[in-house]
């Protein structure tokens, strides 16, 4: 799938998007198994409650099952109006 | 209903001036513009915003439907610019049309509480100190609870 990020997640991660290929089950999992690759990922997943999560571009929360997506995102929250 | 994110800057008089033109059974017209605000004791370079395409246009196509629907609108319009923009610049506009104005009025305001922190929006300040993120607020979020 698609893995996306924003703002200062991507600054941290160093790249806006790449592809992951994963049999995580839900967003938790994905979330892991990115923590295990590198110090950059598991810095900027290190405080969940500070991130935000769309899975096909809809919001929702960690707990969030990947069955069938194409498109995971994780940012801060939003900043907009 | 029209929304539309974009880079360029947008015409508020022609904007506004439009969208209350033709509508007879509308007897009120609300319209909301954002400016980039420049900092008292950090001049404000420059204010970046980021968002997530396709995505922020789904969510601001949502929220606005819900608008419609909660607040009985006859129409609504949310523009919203990305990029680099410089202080005293307008960021975005909402206009609502509804047939009184209390529900013209409630459905700007509850436009604006959604946009702040449900569409993906991000801004960064740039100063002469560097670059930051603004963080949102906890009011913001709690805004939403009166809706």
């Amino acid at each position: 799938m698609d893995v996306l990020y924003f703002a200062w997640v991507r600054e941290r991660i160093g790249l806006p998007r790449e592809r992951v290929e994963t049999q995580a089950a839900t967003v938790a999992d994905l979330v892991t198994e990115l923590r295990a690759r590198e110090d950059r990922y598991d810095l900027a997943f290190s405080d969940l409650a500070a991130l935000r999560v769309a899975v096909d571009q809809k919001l929702t929360d960690f707990d969030a099952s990947l069955e069938g997506a194409r498109e995971v995102a994780f940012f801060p929250p939003m900043t907009g109006g | 209903m029209r929304v539309s994110v974009q880079e360029t800057p947008f015409d508020l008089g022609r904007e506004s001036a439009e969208f209350a033109a033709g509508r007879s059974d509308m007897g009120a017209v609300v319209t909301f513009t954002g400016i980039v605000r420049d900092l008292p004791d950090d001049p404000l370079e420059a204010m970046e915003i980021e968002h997530y395409p396709g995505m922020t246009e789904a969510a601001l196509h949502d929220i606005a439907s819900q608008a419609m629907a909660r607040f009985s609108l006859g129409d609504a319009l949310v523009i919203h610019r990305y990029g680099r923009l410089a202080p005293g610049e307008m960021i975005m506009m909402v206009a609502t049309a509804a047939p009184h104005r209390n529900d013209a009025f409630a459905g700007a305001s509850f436009l604006m509480d959604y946009l702040k922190s449900r569409a993906p929006f991000w801004k960064r300040e740039i100063t002469a100190q560097g670059a930051a993120w603004v963080a949102a607020k906890s009011e913001d979020e709690d805004a939403l609870a009166r809706w």
